[in-house]
This record gives structure tokens, C-alpha cells and sequence, in this order.
């Protein structure tokens, strides 16, 4: 039976360093508009990338509209249909995904949870923001030019991309998708260094790397794959820039297009989808990983047990960190590369199995035996983990060559990237915001609300995607706006295209209780207190909720210990925080 | 004083050498990298980033070149000065390079007087680094006007493969703004220097951390860093 001791004080390491002054705002706009509190940046993020995700959800009831009841709308043709597809795509992958967990849970957990006052340069973080909501902007601004946004599909795989078949291809569609990118890649930059800086700089007396919450390491392992993985889509996106307005010719071969022959020659399209996937893939991790992260600390939470296999976890994060740098050209198996080429990145790909599955054991050697609480953030992780480990099986078939040729550019594929880093991460974020908004706030979401939420988008998703992988694997094509009278399409796709549609429709509408919920707690949720789930991490410790500008008080907090001591015996309550003092004598871990 | 870069190092004197010391040191709390204060690590992360950005321009640069099926432009005849009766091949480029690499070495001296507290000194050095960039710069727009008259263009040119004056004007003009950004940032510093900011601890802008002579050395990191770039430039154009 361990015990707790109370009268030997561990002794920490002194301060290397003096504190910091902070910046402090003095009106209405340098406070909550052109704020450099990483808490108030945070919450600016996050707000712009759930609106324009709102966009992204619409745009995607449009497509199922046009799915599930073909020939019905004429407001829906075949160029608007590849508008909303390729606008869905990218503002949920980059506008709404990346900025959403790096920009919105990165700065407001990051410089709480390692103890630090703000982020190391707060007025660059500022400008981060301001950058991405310009991006915004410039991407929201295609809607409203002539010939509408581009529908090249999210990958923006040229020639097609800039061609005057494709929707936006020679308007300005295009040309503001990929400015956008830029600014996009511009700001990310500004915040990314930010967090990588904080993170390895500014942690607080006792927090060594080993200490850090999980959240932290994906976040912060997930921003460094970043700033590695974006300058390859900066450089294809000006490559393209010049090829469509300077008619340089890097992504374009000699082409004829109705008849006239162009005046482009001598260009790699592989080139570009290379350059693409490298950006491409390391991006599935940049939104994986933060998730992996919050999930294990959402599981140990509300398990009231330590995670199983800390160490592991984080060498499994960083793991599949670097391998994401080494699998992209798995998504190219048809583009007539080499076929030792594709052993090679089937190889690697399957490789990342490894330590994937490593965290899906741990997450559930979590929960084994836990004190298991179903509240809404635990039904989401638990949500997380089946929906993930369903889009990891299908995305074992898509990594073999072998069976991905048949499966390639079938709604398979649109199945399995939808699992797998659509509704996976999506649940995390549901999850994360229904455990972090008390702090934000200071006052509980509903739970009912909540819950019903949760079982409508959960089991709703997987009405969606479940018949999706049967769509595909009869061989139905994505990206066809009608599918026609085809031989080897049975009659029960299009009932299945229906029954599919009216799930997603369900499954949108169910996200205004969501809205709802968000808005209404703000005023009349529960009064959460400073810890409403026990936690052990730093952001549950501050003295204020929500946290005042500093973070903390006047003393930063010291840590003594890992953020996952839950149910220790003997403990006044059955946790330890992480700047609890007291040591547990034996038998523990600490 | 409150900032990083002048903070005390407690464990500075008696932490271990070598590898185990970078184990110690990533173990440690508070900072993985001691001794490295924020803008320097950031300025360091930042470089990281931006050789990824030159890496896959380079990259992209390479596969055009080897996939092409017309021949690439000659590099001794396209990039030679035609001066009295003489061709001299890369002349004007091997100033340019020379130019460069001889303000990162005034950089340099700027640093290590910056360190002295030399402010005189220090602002002198900035400037002619400052100068020398200016000049390359001025160099590079000479360049690209020469060639512009000689009828290369973006989506094409009478000496070769079309992707030559793209891949050209793109990689060089990027390297170019990174240089005329360098030139900018060095002027604002050379000023700062020069009214003594360092010396009060005056706050920077876009930090709004206190000034410091360090300042100087991180300059130096990014302009060494544009220079090294060009060496591969240089390589991969001019000597291919």
C-alpha cells in the first residue's frame, strides 16, 4: 500500500531564468482584437476555423445532395459539384483542422499546461492569426469572383488545375486558392515557431520533457512536422502561381485543350504530386497527432487512471512523426512510378502500423480496469478510438499496392480518409472542447445536450462511411457528380447514395445542437469551478477561471511529478496535480 | 534585466560534456537548449524551415532539368560578360559570390564587436554589410536585365529548355528578397545600434523583448544562412 508523504519537499532545480515581463494591453482593441495573450488568440482561431468549418459542412451536404439525388437539383452541375468538393476538402483539412488544433488548442494549452506566462514572442503570435484570417478571407473571397472557386479537387493536381475546363481553372478560382495557401503557410510559420520555441524553452521549474502532458507532445511534435512539411506546398503553390499566370511551364507537359495547342511544354505533373504528398502526408500527422495527444490525456482523465505507457506514447508520436516523412508516395501507387518505388512506400507505410497500434493498446490498456466515467469527452475519445482504428484497417488495404490499384480513386478511398482524419479528429475536437470549455469559460457545457450530440454525430458517421466502403469496393468512382447507367454499378448504390445522404443531413443538422449548447452554456452553463474534472495538468491549477492574462499568479507553479497520477491511494482526493508536492513513498509512480 | 539571453546559467559549469550532456540537458526542465536564448532558438528553427523551402526549390529545380527533353542552356555562355573582344565566362558571378561572402565576413565583425559593446564599430560593420548585400542585389538585377534583353522570359528562351528562365528568375529572385529582406532588417539594426538601443534595452518591435547585442549574432545566423544558400545556388546553376 503506498503512502503519501507530506513532510520531505522534493528539491527542484533553481530558476534559470528570470520572468519575463508581459505585454499588457491597455484598450478594448489591443486587449480582445489585436490581442497578444496566446489565451485570446486561441479563442480568435479557433472562432474563424469552427466558421469557415461551417462553410466546409454545408459545402458537403451540397455534395450529398447531389449524391443521394442525382438530376434533382439544377441549382447543383457538374462545375459546382467539383467547386464544393474541392472547397470542402481544403477548408476542412488546412482552415479548419491544422489551424484548429495548432492555432486554437496549440496556444491556449501549450503555455498552460508547461507553466509558462504566454507564448516566447506573443506580438508575432498576433500576427499569426491575423495572417491565417487573411487567408481566410482570400479563400472566402472565391466564392464571390467570376467563375466561382476553383474545383480542381483539394490535391490541385495539375494540368487539370489550370485549365479552362476545370471550375476557376482559368478565372481567378485558382489563382485565390493558392495565394491563400501561401498567406496560410506564412502565418502557420509565425505561430509554429512559436509553439516549438515555447515548448522546448519556457517550461516552468520540474517540467521536464518526460512531464509534459501528452496533449503537449502531439501538438508540439505535430507543429515541427509542420514547419518541415509546409515549405513543400509553399513551393509547388508558387511553382503553379507561376505556371498559371507566367506560363512557365514546371507542372505543365505540351498539351492539347480543344483543339488549340497551348504554349505550356516540358513540365512535370508528377513533379507536382510529389511535391504535394510530401506536404500532403506529414499533413494527415499534423492533424493526428495533436489528437493522439488530447485523447490520451481525455482517456486517463476520465478513466481516473495514468496512462499506460507514457514513454512509449511519446516515443510512438515522435515515431510516426519521422516515418510520415518517408510513406508519401503511397498516395501516387497509379501514377506510374517505378515498382520498387511502391515496395518502398508500401514498406514504410505499413511500417507506421507499428507505433499506431502501439497507441491504440495503450489507450486501451488505459481504460482497462479504470473507474471509467461516461461523460461526453470520455463517449468522444472512446469514439475516437473505434473510428480510427477502423479508417487504420482500410487504410492497411490502400497502403499495399497490390490491392490499392483496384481500390484507387473509388469512394473506398473517400470512405477511408474520412474515417480516419475527418471524423477521428473530429470527435477529438468535440471531445476536447466539451473538457477544455470550462476553463475557457467557466462553466460546464450541458451534458444531455452534449451526449445526445455525441450519439447523433457518432453513430451518424458511421451510417455515413460504413456503406461508403461497399460503394467503393463495387468499384463506384469518387469525384463523379452522376454515376449514370454503368453495368457494374448493382441498383442498391443509388439507394445506398440516399440512405447515405439522409445520415449526413442528420448528422449536419445535429452540429446546431452543438452551436447551441456553445452559445447558451456561455450564460447559463453549470459554474464549472477551477477543476471540474480532476485533472492533473497545469491549466486546471490556476489560480482564475478562465485564466487571467499571465496565466498563473504570482509565482509560476513548480511540478513535481507526471501529469497521470490518478486513484492514488491515500491521496485527500484521488488524484495528485502535477504541482502537488507530496511524494508517494512507495509502490507508486511518480 | 529580465531577459533570456542574459539570464544566470545555474548549471552551466558542471554539466557533462558531449552526448550525455545533451541527454542531460534534453532530461532537464525548463530548457532543452541552454544557454540559447528565445530568438536565438527561434531564429535557429526558423532556418530549418526556410532550408526546407531552398531544399525543394532546389529539388524541384533538378528534376525539371533532368526531365526536359531540350537541352539545358550552356551556363558558361549564357552567364558570361562579353567585355572589349572577350567572352569571360561567370565573371560577373564570380563578383557577385565574392561580394557576398565578403559581408558575411564584415557580418562577423559586426558580431564580435557587438559583443565588445562597440557600438561605433558595430553600426560601421552593419552598414557595410548592409552595402555589400545591397550591391549583390544591385548585381542580380543587372543580371537579370541582361538576360531579360538577350530574350529569356519565364516561358521561354532562345538558348534552351523554357524551364531555364523560369526556374531561373524563381529560385534567384526568391534567394534576391531573402537577401533584400537581410538588407532591410540590417539598416533598421545598423540604426538601432547606432542610437545606443542595445546599450539601454530598448524593446524591440516585433518581439517587444528588451534589446540586446545578441541581436547582432542573430542577424548573423540569418545572413550567413542566405550566403551559404547562394554557395548552393551558385553550384547548381552556375557550375552544372
Amino acid at each position: 500500500m503506498a503512502e503519501i508523504e507530506n513532510d520531505s519537499l522534493p528539491i527542484l532545480p533553481p530558476a534559470e531564468l528570470e520572468e519575463v515581463e508581459l505585454y499588457h494591453a491597455t484598450n478594448f482593441w489591443t486587449k480582445y482584437v489585436f490581442s497578444q495573450d496566446a489565451k485570446i488568440i486561441a479563442i480568435q482561431y479557433s472562432g474563424v476555423a469552427i466558421a469557415v468549418g461551417l462553410v466546409a459542412l454545408v459545402l458537403s451536404s451540397l455534395i450529398r445532395l447531389q449524391l443521394g439525388f442525382p438530376e434533382m437539383f439544377d441549382f447543383i452541375t457538374p462545375e459546382t459539384y467539383y467547386q464544393f468538393v474541392t472547397m470542402h476538402g481544403m477548408i476542412m483539412v488546412v482552415y479548419l483542422l491544422t489551424a484548429l488544433f495548432l492555432g486554437g488548442f496549440g496556444n491556449y494549452l501549450i503555455p498552460l499546461m508547461i507553466g509558462a506566462r504566454d507564448m516566447a514572442f506573443p506580438y508575432v503570435n498576433m500576427l499569426s492569426f491575423w495572417i491565417y484570417f487573411l487567408a481566410v478571407l482570400v479563400l472566402v473571397a472565391s466564392f464571390f469572383v467570376p467563375g466561382g472557386p476553383t474545383g480542381a479537387g483539394w490535391t490541385l493536381y495539375p494540368p487539370q488545375a489550370i485549365l479552362s475546363g476545370t471550375p476557376g481553372g482559368q478565372g481567378l478560382g485558382i489563382i485565390l486558392m493558392l495565394l491563400s495557401l501561401a498567406l496560410f503557410i506564412i502565418g502557420f510559420t509565425m505561430g509554429g515557431l512559436n509553439y516549438v520555441v515555447t515548448v522546448l524553452q519556457m517550461r516552468t521549474r520540474g517540467m521536464t520533457m518526460m512531464r509534459l502532458p501528452l496533449t503537449v507532445w502531439g501538438i508540439f511534435t505535430a507543429t515541427v512536422l509542420a514547419l518541415l512539411a509546409f515549405p513543400a506546398l509553399l513551393v509547388a503553390t508558387v511553382m503553379m502561381l507561376f505556371d498559371r499566370l507566367l506560363e512557365t511551364s514546371f507542372f505543365m507537359p505540351s498539351l492539347v485543350e480543344f483543339g488549340d495547342h497551348l504554349s505550356y511544354g516540358g513540365g512535370s505533373p508528377i513533379l507536382f504530386q510529389h511535391l504535394f504528398w510530401f506536404f500532403g502526408h506529414p499533413e494527415v500527422y499534423i492533424v493526428a497527432l495533436p489528437a493522439f495527444g488530447i485523447v490520451s490525456d481525455l482517456i486517463s482523465t476520465h478513466a481516473r487512471k495514468n496512462i499506460f505507457g507514457y514513454r512509449m506514447m511519446v516515443w510512438a508520436i515522435v515515431g510516426i512523426g519521422a516515418l510520415s516523412f518517408i510513406v508519401w508516395a503511397h498516395h501516387m501507387y497509379v501514377s506510374g512510378m517505378h515498382p520498387y518505388f511502391g515496395f518502398f512506400f508500401a514498406t514504410t507505410t505499413l511500417i507506421i502500423a507499428v507505433p499506431t497500434a502501439l497507441k491504440v493498446y495503450n489507450w486501451i490498456l488505459t481504460l482497462w480496469n479504470g473507474n471509467i466515467h461516461l461523460t461526453t469527452p470520455m463517449l468522444f475519445s472512446l469514439g475516437f478510438i473505434v473510428t480510427f482504428l477502423n479508417g487504420g484497417l482500410t487504410g492497411l488495404f490502400l497502403g499495399n499496392v497490390i490491392v490499392d490499384i483496384p481500390l484507387s480513386d473509388t469512394m473506398f478511398v473517400v470512405a477511408h480518409f474520412h474515417m480516419v482524419m475527418g471524423v477521428a479528429p473530429i470527435l477529438v475536437i468535440f471531445g476536447a472542447i466539451y473538457h477544455w470549455y470550462p476553463k475557457v469559460a467557466g462553466r460546464m457545457l450541458d451534458e444531455r445536450l452534449g451526449q445526445i450530440h455525441f450519439w447523433v454525430t457518432f453513430v451518424g458517421s458511421y451510417l455515413i462511411f460504413f456503406p461508403m466502403h461497399y460503394i467503393g469496393l463495387v468499384g463506384v468512382p469518387r469525384r463523379y457528380p452522376e454515376l449514370g447507367d454503368a453495368a457494374f454499378i448493382p441498383d442498391s448504390v443509388a439507394t445506398l447514395n440516399s440512405f447515405i445522404s439522409l445520415a449526413a443531413f442528420t448528422v449536419g443538422i445535429a452540429q446546431i445542437l452543438f452551436l447551441y449548447n456553445l452559445f447558451r452554456s456561455l450564460r447559463k452553463g453549470q459554474p464549472s469551478g477551477h477543476n471540474p474534472w480532476r485533472a492533473t495538468t497545469l491549466e486546471w491549477q490556476t489560480a482564475q477561471t478562465p485564466p487571467g492574462h499571465g496565466n498563473f499568479g504570482p509565482e509560476l507553479p513548480l511540478v513535481y511529478r507526471w501529469p497521470y497520477d490518478y486513484s492514488v491511494p491515500g491521496a485527500s482526493e484521488d488524484f495528485l496535480a502535477q504541482n502537488d508536492p507530496a511524494q508517494i513513498a512507495k509502490g507508486g509512480s511518480a | 534585466m529580465t531577459d533570456t539571453s542574459s539570464a544566470k546559467v545555474t548549471a552551466s559549469d558542471n554539466r557533462p560534456k558531449g552526448l550525455s550532456g545533451l541527454v542531460e540537458d534534453w532530461s532537464s526542465d525548463q530548457r532543452a537548449f541552454k544557454n540559447v536564448s528565445w530568438r536565438k532558438a527561434m531564429m535557429w528553427i526558423f532556418l530549418l524551415s526556410d532550408t526546407f523551402i531552398f531544399s525543394i526549390f532546389l529539388l524541384s529545380y533538378m528534376t525539371a532539368r533532368m526531365s526536359t527533353k531540350v537541352g539545358w542552356p550552356n551556363a558558361s555562355e549564357v552567364f558570361s560578360l562579353h567585355i572589349g573582344h572577350t567572352n569571360f565566362p561567370l565573371l560577373l558571378i564570380a563578383i557577385m559570390t565574392f561580394v557576398l561572402i565578403s559581408s558575411s565576413g564584415t557580418m562577423v565583425l559586426a558580431v564580435n564587436y557587438g559583443y565588445r559593446k562597440n557600438r561605433n564599430l558595430t553600426a560601421i560593420m552593419l552598414l557595410v554589410t548592409a552595402l555589400l548585400g545591397a550591391t549583390f542585389v544591385g548585381m542580380q538585377i543587372f543580371e537579370w536585365t541582361k538576360l531579360i534583353s538577350e530574350g529569356v522570359r519565364p516561358w521561354g528562351n532562345p538558348m534552351g529548355a523554357p524551364q531555364f528562365g523560369g526556374i531561373f528568375f524563381m529560385i534567384t529572385g526568391f534567394h534576391g528578397t531573402h537577401v533584400s529582406i537581410g538588407v532591410i532588417f540590417l539598416l533598421v539594426m545598423a540604426l538601432k545600434v547606432w542610437r545606443g538601443d542595445y546599450d539601454k534595452q530598448t524593446p524591440g518591435y516585433f518581439t517587444s523583448r528588451k534589446g540586446e547585442y545578441e541581436c547582432v549574432e542573430i542577424m548573423g545566423l540569418y545572413w550567413h544562412f542566405v550566403d551559404l544558400v547562394w554557395v548552393f545556388i551558385f553550384a547548381f546553376f552556375y557550375l552544372w
